[in-house]
């Protein structure tokens, strides 16, 4: 069942360090082929990222509630009304390969659907 | 076809004695709104590919999602539905993947705050009710739709590339998932395939969406594990995907029991692992392992703020839900006096709606069951079809009652006015006149082959007359095929007496 468990939860504590590792499997996640000299340049580029945004860390939040939107608004939606889409040649111009109306892509290992 | 690395099926009983199964589902709707989820793009079925598609299905960079209100009430409805606690905070998260069919890189979803939890749906087979629980009802959008091309099987195995189409992307889907359901033993297929027939009931109730099953509406995923009987702990599940039938749910279900049965006999351990459901043998085989693919980073979408139910409003729609199919069934089997089990026949056949609907245009509830359960069951049957689908309505089923009930025509002769309205050939009154299905009057016709009977058989004729009445049965029969079934038997019958014994 795909029911979430707080495990799998995302956020990361205090310092950033990231490593090799964590770089070689986010790659494999992206599905993006790194060189060993690649793995460590991220490594090193991504940590640097962390680090700075970890500062944010160190304000002090005790009286604020967590958010994920500065913007204090709830429910927005549109009324369920059919809009003109984009003409198909224009959809399929940019593909790098199209074919009968499709976009066409590299053969992919897994699952169907 | 692969059945498993050389493990045996278990005959089910047989596993069932030394296995407890406990099942669970994932099934996935498609809502049945005019619009997107996140934007204006239509969701018409079986549109040109990717003609329905817009910057934000696609993907592309600086679209942005606005929620459809329409899938919010109705995900809120479906999870008021099925008793389920509204949450009066929830948010859209993003589930991170990369594949060709999610044009972002992730899919807008639900996680930690789904807008539904804590439901239970009960459901009945062979008399006993099964209370299967609901972990939560949530929103996302559908995927794209990837068509395989090359490789010998049309799967993705040996598929030498993959063409897209994104009209279904960012179509709402609703998934309903259900807390694993022990206790169910040897029934376990029935339940699973009860529950996704319930479900099914009430989103048709609610009008949330076609639930078309052939045309992907409604698919389920199909956990299933096994344990040894009296075990504490319960066995590692497999997930078969996408199963798109009523009957391909139940088969699902039995296939599992049977394959994992054999697995744990031979000592082996069976595989966290999706699976794919064969429709021609009834087999599951290994789909991608579930491992590689479950993390998916899910963190809170930015791009919508979160949607907040109003107390008011949730209690608005909670009062304006329809009545639900049980309820209706209850109801129903009160009205037209039927005993349960006949009650369970009914639903069982999926005729509720269509002797319901037979009762309404004017036909008693013991003609249209009698109908429907019998003759157009059987014809059902023979072609291979849902009863539904037949080429008849219920009103022209109530119409034929009506033309039984006048006289008109016998059983007989209705029967061959149904053949006509299943060809095409209109209402039932219309075949039998075109047909000339009626039964006959004292015409001259049925007087002339009455006479013709007598004539043409003056030794039945001096039998009955010597006092064996019951004779006149071989000239009843000779007068009914002169006239092919359309006379009426008792007519016949006295027109004879009348001449041969003298009136």
């Amino acid at each position: 069942m795909s029911t979430p468990s707080p495990k799998e939860a995302p956020g990361r504590q205090g310092s950033a360090g990231l490593g090799r590792q964590d770089v070689a499997h986010l790659a494999h996640l992206a599905r993006l082929a790194l060189t060993d000299e690649e793995l460590d340049h991220f490594a090193g580029q991504l940590s640097a990222v962390l680090d700075a945004v970890a500062q944010v860390g160190k304000a002090d939040v005790a009286d604020v509630p967590p958010t994920t939107h500065a913007v204090p608004l709830t429910n927005v939606a549109r009324p369920d009304v059919v809009e003109p889409s984009l003409p198909r040649d224009v959809v399929l111009a940019e593909a790098p390969a199209a074919e009968d109306g499709r976009f066409r892509v590299p053969q992919i290992l897994g699952d169907e659907e | 076809m692969s059945t498993a690395t050389g493990a045996r099926l278990v005959d089910f009983d047989d596993a069932l004695t030394r296995y407890e199964p406990v099942i669970g589902l994932e099934t996935h709707v498609e809502l049945g709104t005019a619009s997107k989820m996140f934007c204006g793009c239509a969701t018409t079925f079986g549109a040109e590919p990717n003609t329905q598609t817009c910057p934000v299905c696609l993907g592309l960079p600086g679209s942005l999602p606005v929620a459809n209100a329409a899938a919010l009430e109705a995900t809120i409805r479906i999870g008021l539905a099925l008793g389920c606690r509204i949450a009066t905070w929830s948010r859209f998260a993003r589930k991170n993947y990369f594949y060709p069919d999610i044009p972002k890189g992730y899919q807008i979803s639900q996680y930690d705050e789904p807008l539904c939890t804590a439901g239970h749906l009960d459901v009945e087979v062979d008399g006993e009710t099964y209370r299967v629980e609901i972990e939560r009802v949530h929103l996302e959008e559908d995927t794209g739709k990837n068509l395989h091309v090359g490789g010998s099987t049309g799967r993705i195995h040996g598929a030498e590339y993959s063409a897209v189409d994104f009209n279904r992307a960012g179509i709402p889907l609703v998934e309903i998932v259900t807390r694993p359901i022990p206790g169910a033993g040897a029934k376990a297929p029935e339940v699973a395939r009860a529950y996704v027939t319930e479900l099914r009931e009430i989103l048709l109730a609610l009008g949330v969406s076609e639930v078309r099953m052939e045309q992907g509406n409604l698919r389920s995923d199909v956990n299933t594990s096994l344990a040894p009987i009296g075990s504490l702990e319960w066995g590692t599940r497999t997930e078969t995907k996408n199963v798109n039938s009523l009957r391909a749910v139940e088969r699902a279900v039995r296939h599992e029991i049977r394959r994992q049965a054999g697995v744990l006999d031979g000592g082996g351990r069976v595989l966290q692992e999706t699976r794919h459901f064969h429709e021609d043998t009834g087999s599951t085989s290994p789909g991608r392992s579930k491992e590689e693919a479950t993390d998916y980073r899910y963190f809170p979408e930015p791009d919508l703020v979160p949607v907040a139910p109003d107390a008011e409003w949730v209690e608005k729609l909670a009062a304006e839900l329809p009545e639900l199919p049980a309820a209706r069934r209850a109801r129903l089997q009160e009205e037209w006096g039927l005993s349960a089990t006949e009650m369970a026949w009914i639903a069982n056949a999926g005729a509720v709606d269509l002797v319901a609907g037979t009762v309404a245009a004017g036909a008693s509830p013991a003609d249209a069951r009698k109908w429907w359960l019998g003759e157009l069951a059987r014809r059902a049957n023979d072609a291979g079809v849902e009863l539904a689908e037949l080429p008849v309505t219920p009103r022209q089923v109530a119409e034929l009652t009506a033309l039984v009930a006048a006289g008109t025509v016998n059983d007989q002769l209705a029967r061959q006015a149904l053949d006509g309205v299943l060809a095409g050939e209109g209402d039932p009154a219309r075949v039998v006149e075109a047909r000339g299905l009626a039964v006959m009057g004292e015409s001259d016709e049925l007087v002339a082959a009455v006479e013709a009977a007598i004539a043409g058989a003056p030794d039945v004729v001096a039998k009955v007359q010597g006092g064996k009445v019951q004779a006149l049965g071989a000239l009843v029969g000779a007068v009914m095929k002169t006239t092919r079934g359309k006379a009426d038997a008792a007519t016949v019958k006295r027109m004879l007496e009348e001449r041969v014994l003298g009136g």
